[in-house]
Formats: C-alpha cells, sequence, structure tokens
C-alpha cells in the first residue's frame, strides 16, 4: 500500500550555529510511511558514522520487510502486530551493528546514537524510541509529547526531584539513560498510537528542544501547518535564532486523509459500498 | 565543585565543598557538616549532590530549614542561595571558572551508563507543577497571533543565556564527565542579541480598521485560514513576513513578496486577504 498520498513529510536538518559538523541523521520512505531521526554521539565523526549507520540499516531493512509483510498484522505465536516485531528486531539489529563498529575500530569507540522511528499503517503509527529524540503531536490546538525522553533530568523528573519549571534550568540536560549502540543489548520503547486526519507529528532531536520552548514549537506549526515543509525550515530557524548550540533535526508529518489497511477481500468490498 | 559558606552574624566560620552525593547537616557529631546549636536537629537536612545540581531537602528537622528567607521541604539550589539554620547562615556557591569551551564541550549528549552513578534518592511527593499553558487570543478581524503564553515571548533568549551561564561550572566539576563522554572541538556560544525592538501593526481597513496589535510572539499569523495566510516572525534580526497559503501573495508596499522571508521595514504597507495593515516600530 502506497501512503504518500494520505502522508505529507517534510524534514530539515542544520548543524547549529556553534557545531562544525551534522551528528544527526535523518531518513525517510513515504510510500512505506516510515521516518527515522537519529542525533549521533562519539568523538570526530563517530557521531555521524552511528545515526548514519542507525537510519540506513532501519530503512533498509524495513524496506524491505514492508515488501513482504503487511504491518497490521498479528503474529499468531506472539500476539504482537508485525510493525512491533519489525521495528524492534530491526533496533537490535542496528544496535549490533553499531557496537560491532565500536568495538572493532577503535576511533569508533564510545559512539552511540538516540533514535526515534514512526512507523504510519492502518490509520495508526508505531513509534519507538531511544534516548532524548522526540516525538511530538499537534492535534487540532493540543500540542503535546508522545515520546519520554530517556534520560538523567526525565528520571529526575519522575522521581520529583524537579519540576518541569525546574528542569528547564538543570545542567544536566544533555545526560542520556540509553542509547543504541553503546551496549550489547538495548530495548527500544515502542507503543502504537492512533492517528487522525490533520494531525501533524514532528521528530526532532534535542537541538531543538533544548533551544525552543514547547509552547513556541507548538505556536510554529499551529501558525504553518498549512506548509509543513516552511514548519520545518521554521523550527529549524527558530532554534538557530535561539542559539542553536547542537545540531538541529526536525521531522514533520502531516496526515492528509485516513488510511486503512485492506484487511481481506470482504473489507474491502464493505469499504467499497460505503 | 560547588560549595557551602558558613557564617553566624555576618562573621564566615568554614568553607565546605560539596564532593560527596550526601551532605548531611545537623547537631549531631557523625554529620558531614556539624553544627552545635541546640536550635539545630539532631538530623537537620541533606545537600543531595548529582553531578552539577544540588538538592537541599529538610529532614523533619523542628525548627525547619530556610532558603532565602523561605522555608522549603525540597530545594533545587541555585547559586548564591542562603540557607539558615537557626542563627548560622550557609550560602550555597557554585563556582565559575573562565573558558566557556568546557561547558559547549559539556553540552554534548552524552550517555549516563547504569553504576556510573548511584540511584538518585526517592521521591518526594510533594513536588509536581506542570508550566501553566497560554491561550489563544485573536482579534476579531481574521488578524490572530498564534497559541501561545505571551510570557513566552523572551524565554528562549533568557533560557539561553541561563544554560550559558550555568554551563561553565558544571564543566569544572571533574565528577561531572561519566565514562562514556566524548569531547570534542569547541566554539564560543554566540553573544546573547541585542534587546529586540517592539513592532506593532495596525489595521487600516476593515470593519476594525485603527485596531493595533503588538507582535509580541516569535509567530503571528494574518490573514484567513483557507483563503490567504502570511506570518510575521519575530527574529534577533528583525520581523520578517513570510507567505503560508493561499494562491495569492501578500503584497508589501504594492509589490507582491516571494517565497523567501521579507524583512519588513518601519511604516511598511501589508496588504493581504483584502485587508491593509501597517508595521511599525514603536518609539
Amino acid at each position: 500500500m502506497d501512503l504518500s498520498q494520505a502522508l505529507e513529510i517534510a524534514s530539515h536538518t542544520d548543524p547549529g550555529m556553534v557545531r562544525s559538523h551534522n551528528e544527526d541523521s535523518i531518513a525517510s520512505i513515504a510510500e512505506k510511511g516510515l521516518v527515522v531521526l537519529a542525533d549521533g554521539m562519539g568523538g570526530y565523526n563517530a557521531g555521524e558514522v552511528a545515526s548514519g549507520m542507525a537510519t540506513t540499516v532501519l530503512t533498509t531493512e524495513l524496506r524491505q520487510l514492508l515488501e513482504k509483510h503487511a504491518p497490521h498484522e498479528v503474529d499468531p505465536q506472539s500476539g504482537k502486530k508485525a510493525a512491533q516485531k519489525m521495528l524492534q528486531e530491526q533496533v537490535a539489529k542496528a544496535n549490533t551493528s553499531i557496537y560491532q563498529a565500536s568495538q572493532s575500530q577503535p576511533q569508533y569507540a564510545g559512539m552511540g546514537t538516540t533514535l526515534v522511528v514512526a512507523l504510519f499503517y492502518d490509520n495508526k503509527m508505531m513509534v519507538a524510541h531511544i534516548g532524548d529524540s522526540r516525538l511530538y503531536r499537534m492535534r487540532g490546538d493540543e500540542f503535546s509529547q508522545v515520546t519520554k525522553d530517556h534520560s538523567l533530568l526525565q528520571e529526575q523528573m519522575d522521581a520529583g526531584m524537579l519540576t518541569k519549571e525546574q528542569a528547564k534550568h538543570s545542567s544536566n540536560k544533555n545526560l542520556v539513560t540509553r542509547a543504541l549502540g553503546i551496549d550489547p543489548a538495548v530495548e527500544a520503547e515502542i507503543h502504537e498510537y492512533d492517528t487522525r486526519p490533520g494531525d501533524i507529528y514532528l521528530l526532532c532531536s534535542d537541538g531543538l528542544s533544548d533551544m525552543v520552548s514547547d509552547d513556541d514549537i507548538g505556536m510554529a506549526l499551529q501558525a504553518l501547518g498549512a506548509s509543513p515543509n516552511l514548519a520545518a525550515q521554521q523550527l529549524v530557524q527558530m532554534a538557530n535564532d535561539n542559539g542553536g548550540r547542537d545540531n538541529v533535526s526536525v521531522i514533520l508529518v502531516k496526515i492528509l486523509r485516513e488510511y486503512p489497511a485492506g484487511h481481506g477481500l470482504a473489507s474491502r468490498i464493505f469499504r467499497w459500498f460505503r | 565543585m560547588a560549595k557551602l559558606i558558613l557564617s553566624m552574624d555576618g562573621l564566615v566560620l568554614k568553607e565546605i565543598p560539596l564532593s560527596k552525593e550526601r551532605t548531611t547537616i545537623g547537631r549531631k557529631p557523625h554529620n558531614d557538616i556539624q553544627i552545635d546549636n541546640l536550635a539545630v536537629s539532631g538530623e537537620h537536612a541533606v545537600i543531595v549532590t548529582i553531578l552539577a545540581d544540588s538538592f537541599l531537602e529538610d529532614l523533619g528537622s523542628t525548627n525547619g530549614t530556610f532558603v532565602n528567607g523561605k522555608t522549603v521541604k525540597k530545594h533545587f539550589l541555585q547559586s548564591n542561595d542562603v540557607i539558615e539554620l537557626g542563627k548560622y547562615k550557609l550560602k550555597y556557591v557554585s563556582e565559575v571558572l573562565p573558558g566557556a569551551a568546557k561547558a559547549v564541550d559539556f553540552e554534548k549528549t552524552m550517555v549516563l551508563r547504569p553504576g556510573a552513578m548511584k540511584k538518585p534518592p526517592a521521591p518526594q511527593p510533594h513536588a509536581a507543577a506542570g508550566a501553566p499553558h497560554g491561550s489563544a487570543d485573536t482579534m476579531p478581524t481574521g488578524v490572530g497571533q498564534a497559541a501561545g503564553a505571551p510570557a513566552a515571548a523572551g524565554a528562549p533568549k533568557t533560557h539561553s543565556d541561563t544554560q550559558v551561564g550555568m554551563a561553565p561550572l558544571a564543566g569544572a566539576t571533574p565528577a561531572a564527565a561519566p565514562p562514556a563522554g566524548v569531547t570534542t572541538p569547541a566554539a564560543a556560544p554566540p553573544a546573547p542579541a541585542a534587546p529586540m525592538r517592539r513592532a506593532m501593526l495596525q489595521l487600516l481597513s476593515g470593519a476594525n480598521a485603527g485596531k493595533e496589535l503588538e507582535l509580541t510572539k516569535p509567530l503571528t499569523t494574518l490573514g484567513k485560514p483557507g483563503v490567504q495566510v502570511a506570518v510575521i516572525t519575530r527574529r534577533p534580526q528583525g520581523f520578517f513576513i513570510t507567505h503560508v497559503e493561499g494562491a495569492n501573495k501578500p503584497t508589501v508596499n504594492g509589490k507582491t513578496i516571494e517565497l523567501q522571508a521579507h524583512a519588513l521595514n518601519d511604516r511598511d504597507l501589508i496588504e493581504l486577504a483584502g485587508v491593509k495593515v501597517e508595521f511599525f516600530f514603536k518609539t
């Protein structure tokens, strides 16, 4: 099923105002409804290598898998949706690739990356994330954060040590508690969400969420929602205007119409009569 | 590293570096900071230090713990906070070392691995408050401002400044570098922009002619959704108008603007969706 008519995808990535190179990596396959964003870390070019490996492994592997399997199908053994299984396995595969590269090549030692992936199918999306790259949702007037960071700050907030307001002033912003490629195995947090026509989803690296307040991001999406491309440019510009101290990457996915999956012949005929 | 300066009646008694994860304060001798005074409880308070951040927690003391004159149960310490226990004062100072380069290094995302540090202390039930959400205000003419807290207008800038100000002390703490941390070539953070000029819009035609609107938000949308929409962005360099949707692009001083953002000058005349609007700087 080709989703490029149902989803409008726009993206933009920028090294920011301070960093000399961009360690973020983004990729998307519109017809498969797949978007991937990774924010690499590690010395010299290792950060780029890690984030690049993550996006490449996920897009190439998932493209092949999606040719063969429908993501909405439920696996009779595990009771899980194929989409969840695919993401779980391919994230693990990306982790292994990055981990092995960092073990075998000294210049890549200690490299890793955050990750946020969204796969759209059957009026739903499956989101997998690791680290502090985020997915937000704009639905009507309501702008909210969907993913919860795997970071020290988030843990401190969960423990009630910091309020959201205090967290803005913490100096421990940049510590993630989970990353891809650091340890032999990692668990991605995977959840499924319903989508509605008109929704706008924003995937971003911490270069955006640290530099621009959620209110301002929401405002930009509200004002420029009609043109996701312009909105993506605007978000990066806002991060850079505020100092742009990190690489900034954004992917916007706007749901243009419903995209139900064909559940066999009967449902297809039923829908045809509707 | 952050430290505490203990004083009584304006007389400095001692300087105590916050080198431990938990620094206890109390009257009994086993405390890290012993204050032998009857107004101080046996186990009075504790300061938990996690990397560059320190938190003060009252341990159910009889006479309470005060920070800057206010009683606290739990408090996220900021530099120059004064903690009062009876007659004694403890000033919290987090040292700021010159060398912003270190700070930039520290801003790099790093992985905190299990075992790299101990678990944060137990949850505290009474410290949670969400940031208030702004509501949209709209002018009845099709000229409206995008949703968002009015107070948020200046927020990104101050937020950025705070971080630059706080970061050096983080870089100065040896314990602040987790094992998986990696350094990169550093560059100086950009200087904060000069204060923004205030700008206004005045409607010159339509039912609400004469109405004025100050451009306080980073983004202000103009026009009618589905017909013609443009947005005015407030940036450090000034104000810019960009076409968003609709077959017709807005005009500025009679000229149709291009696809890219168009810089606005004082007394520019904007026309879109059949409404004339004047842009001007507030004096």
